[in-house]
């Protein structure tokens, strides 16, 4: 009906109006900047096959990199002004995830967005390059860095998780505040996802980031159906995993690495109890919202009713106010969520890739305990062979050693290189995880400030009104 | 046991009703009160240059259903009548808190030492301003009879306010809880009573319409503002579990984000918000809800007036046409005019008074919660603003924390 769509349709300005201030809040927050000395340095390809579709042009090893973001220009907070003088060179990207469009109709409809990247980087091969892509784009974009990537110790920024209930709706045609609602926070996850993403230099470069970002036809990632065959596969994995952390035991010589697992499942606790915390006042900041707009109107009816003209007109008044008091309810709501509910639910997910990244190096150091063990098994049939006259079994043994010395010392370097890549990437996580934090929370207390300010606005124009009442 | 007997505090708490206490000869206040596991017992002060009473200051300990029994025996006075009774007082109501405590016992076990605290210092708070208010709510009910010409010469009242043994108030039984069921039937039917009877007197014509229609508004309007309130309270507590969360995310991580996060106290932002609200706005509101209805009760008593006076016109005619027990039906009718008109004047005084009462009452009361309001909100934005600037100097700290 034509209400519920004009309701629909003011509601979705409104948030969108809303969440456009915060957008362009995000856009800072999300894009941070790294030190200048960091070094990166890509394994070359030699070692596992990079498992990808189409070609993959070699990567060069590259020394400082660092991104900032050019936030908006009537939007520059102070702060990105002092990092940025701190740094020399800057590299410039700027992505926005935007425009949700529904393509097709009923269970088979998909939204669309428009992902638009703005940057100097030389890489690309655009100034500013538009794409359209859909949900499943960004899922088989994160399985594919995370394929190549996370058993290298890198951590791979989590997409945005799948929802069920939430797409059928979009799908089956509500266009409800609900489903405007969720194709928006998606919409802001998924931007923020692409940020992360570039974020990482490492994965800045990568050919399937860049196809991703630049190219107008990308082929439909099927595998990332929860049901299809790659799905399947991906929970049996998950599940021999979870077997294989409880079988290692490992003899951990770094301490280092025992205290950051250690810090990273405290972290993770309190983060989930933190967010639970935050999407309570979520809930309740709505509630509270709705009660005031209900009291509004009571107040406006109970003013209609006093007979006595000042009381009446101070009490219809009060109604105005705490209409407009309801709207600041609802826009601190939003605030509450989109800065600090989705930030939590992110480092959340983010820390459970950290996780991963850890139990991919215990993974490394099994496996090279295993070549140590064959090569141990190979040495010993070799001795065997020795005193028995079969030369051409000796050779082989010799060569099956020789193999085997390689992969142990393959083993080791691997187990070097990933535990030397958690170091820097663990180094990495903990500042933008502190800079992140910092600038979300400057930006809630500012819309607090804010609301505050409106507050005070709104209740010195009322007390004149209530002193009037004679 | 908790108490309170602070002076200061008598002025901000005494919100609703004003113009009492004006009058030298009769003050009353309740500067105490203690709470014993369910039993409130109020210490009912008084201080007085009347000759009626036998002390010029003096205190005796009263309980809830002792206001009650007081109401109660002056609403039953036939001669009070044409006046407005002002509305008994609610029973104290500790649920709210009982239950909050109840669930700190529970959760103990799984809340930190801070967390645990703190919900006890909210739920000492919540206690306390159920307490202040209930002890409010009982002393204005006292100050409404004390300020009133007639109700202050009350008989009944006097041996309230100085009897200084129990009064053994017999605890309703059956019959009279359930004559009061059957009291508060007719009540709702006589209000068909009062909308259908004719009204002759313009006055009462308007005041009819304005309270039956003001009755309905307000009482919405008073159960709308509580949900409000309660609402605040859920922000509020949300706030304190966010802060408790923050803190032990602060309490074992690398130095900088513990510098970020514990700058951020957010708690007692909201909550006092929704206590001071609670206290002008609310209060208000129930209060003023109570007494339209003891106005509206006026109005029934005065109507029910009116139709014994039509009767007894009608009756008289119908004697004088049979010629039999003339002079009864005479003297009948003679009674029900005087009483009729006794109900009319009083009743008039007593309306246009409460008119000007709830008007002052709701202005001071509005000019209060809006100068809270604003205070509240300027001490909120001075706090956010330090700790924003407080944050923006923090050094996000050495990169990598072993």
């Amino acid at each position: 009906s034509n209400d519920a769509e004009n309701t629909a349709a003011h509601h979705r300005n409104t948030l969108q109006f809303n969440t456009y201030s915060h957008r362009k809040q995000l856009f800072s927050v999300c894009v941070t900047l790294s030190e200048a000395t960091e070094e990166v340095s890509l394994d070359s390809p030699e070692r596992q096959p990079i498992l990808s579709d189409g070609p993959s042009p070699v990567i060069t090893p590259v020394t400082p990199v660092m991104i900032s973001s050019r936030a908006d220009v009537f939007d520059r907070s102070p702060d990105q002004d002092e990092d940025e003088e701190e740094n020399r060179d800057t590299f410039d990207i700027q992505i926005s995830v935007s425009d949700p469009e529904k393509v097709g109709d009923g269970m088979n409809a998909y939204m669309v967005y428009k992902v638009l990247t703005k940057t100097s980087l030389s890489i690309f091969s655009r100034d500013e390059v538009c794409v359209k892509r859909r949900f499943s784009d960004f899922l088989g974009l994160h399985s594919k860095l995370a394929s190549k990537y996370m058993h290298m110790g890198y951590i791979v920024p989590p997409a945005p998780e799948k929802s069920i209930v939430g797409m059928t709706k979009v799908k089956v045609g509500k266009e409800d505040l609900s489903s405007v609602e969720f194709v928006e926070k998606r919409r802001s996850a998924l931007e923020r996802y692409l940020l992360r993403t570039v974020k990482h230099p490492a994965l800045l470069k990568d050919p399937d980031v860049l196809q991703f970002l630049e190219s107008s036809e990308l082929p439909r990632a099927v595998s990332t159906q929860a049901l299809s065959g790659a799905g399947i596969l991906r929970m049996v994995n998950k599940a021999a995993d979870a077997v294989n952390k409880m079988t290692i035991k490992m003899n951990e010589s770094d301490a280092w690495f025992e205290e950051k697992q250690q810090q990273f499942e405290n972290l993770d606790v309190q983060l989930r109890k933190l967010h639970a915390s935050v999407e309570s006042l979520v809930c309740h900041r709505k509630e509270l919202s709705v009660n005031t707009a209900s009291f509004a109107k009571s107040a406006a009816m109970l003013g209609n009713s006093e007979d006595h003209t000042a009381l009446s007109r101070a009490l219809s008044q009060l109604a105005e106010v705490e209409e407009k008091i309801d709207q600041l309810h609802q826009d601190q709501a939003c605030a509450d969520f989109y800065l600090i509910s989705e930030l939590l639910g992110d480092y959340v997910r983010l820390i459970t890739a950290v996780k991963g990244v850890f139990d991919q190096r215990m993974k490394t150091w099994a496996k090279c305990q295993d070549a140590q063990v064959m090569l141990q098994r190979k040495r010993e049939a070799e001795a065997k062979l020795q005193h028995a006259n079969k030369p051409d079994k000796l050779q082989q043994a010799k060569d099956e050693i020789r193999e085997w010395e390689g992969k142990v010392q393959q083993g080791e370097r691997d187990f070097e290189q990933i535990s030397k890549n958690i170091r820097r990437e663990v180094g990495r996580f903990e500042k933008d995880r502190v800079k992140d934090f910092r600038v979300v929370i400057i930006k809630y207390l500012e819309s607090l400030v804010h609301t505050q300010q409106q507050m005070i606005k709104y209740w010195e124009a009322f007390l004149p009104e209530a002193k009037a009442i004679a | 046991m908790t108490s309170i007997s602070e002076d200061s505090d008598k002025e901000k708490v005494r919100s609703v009703s004003v113009d009492l206490n004006n009058d030298a000869s009769l003050v009353i206040d309740i500067p105490d009160a203690l709470c014993e596991r369910d039993k409130v017992k109020f210490t009912v002060h008084t201080k007085t240059t009347l000759s009626s009473f036998q002390k010029p200051e003096f205190s005796v300990p009263r309980q809830h259903e002792e206001f009650i029994w007081l109401h109660d025996t002056i609403v039953e006075t036939e001669e009070y009548a044409g006046l407005i009774i002002p509305p008994a007082p609610p029973k104290p109501d500790f649920e709210g808190p009982r239950e909050k405590m109840h669930k700190l016992g529970e959760g103990e076990s799984s809340m930190t030492k801070e967390e645990y605290a703190k919900m006890k210092q909210e739920l000492e708070a919540e206690y306390l301003a159920v307490f202040k208010k209930t002890v409010q709510v009982h002393e204005v009910f006292l100050q409404r009879l004390s300020s009133h010409p007639i109700f202050r010469k009350d008989r009944n009242f006097q041996i309230f306010l100085e009897y200084d043994q129990d009064l053994s108030v017999r605890r309703k039984n059956a019959k009279e809880m359930f004559g009061g069921f059957f009291k508060n039937m007719v009540k709702s039917a006589d209000e068909v009573l009062i909308s259908g009877v004719k009204e002759v007197d313009e006055f009462f014509e308007q005041e009819k319409t304005f309270l039956l229609d003001y009755s309905s508004k307000i009482k919405d309007a008073s159960a709308k503002a509580e949900k409000m309130t309660r609402s605040h309270k859920n922000v509020a507590d949300d706030y304190n579990h966010i802060s408790g969360a923050l803190n032990s995310t602060a309490a074992d991580n690398n130095t900088a984000f513990k510098k970020t996060i514990s700058v951020c106290v957010l708690q007692k932002l909201e909550d006092r918000v929704a206590s001071d609200q609670e206290l002008k706005l609310t209060e208000l509101l129930r209060y003023y809800t109570r007494d339209i209805q003891a106005a509206k009760d006026l109005l029934y008593r005065r109507a029910r007036a009116l139709a014994d006076n039509e009767n007894s016109n009608k009756a008289l005619d119908k004697a004088r046409l049979k010629g039999k027990d003339i002079a009864q039906a005479e003297e009948n009718q003679k009674q029900c005019l005087q009483k009729f008109d006794k109900l009319s004047e009083s009743g008039k005084k007593e309306l246009t008074s409460f008119k000007a009462r709830r008007v002052v009452a709701f202005r001071k009361n509005l000019i209060e919660m809006t100068e809270l309001e604003i205070k509240h909100a300027k001490v909120r934005r001075l706090k956010q603003k330090c700790q924003k600037s407080n944050l923006k100097k923090i050094d996000p700290g050495p990169q990598n924390q072993s």
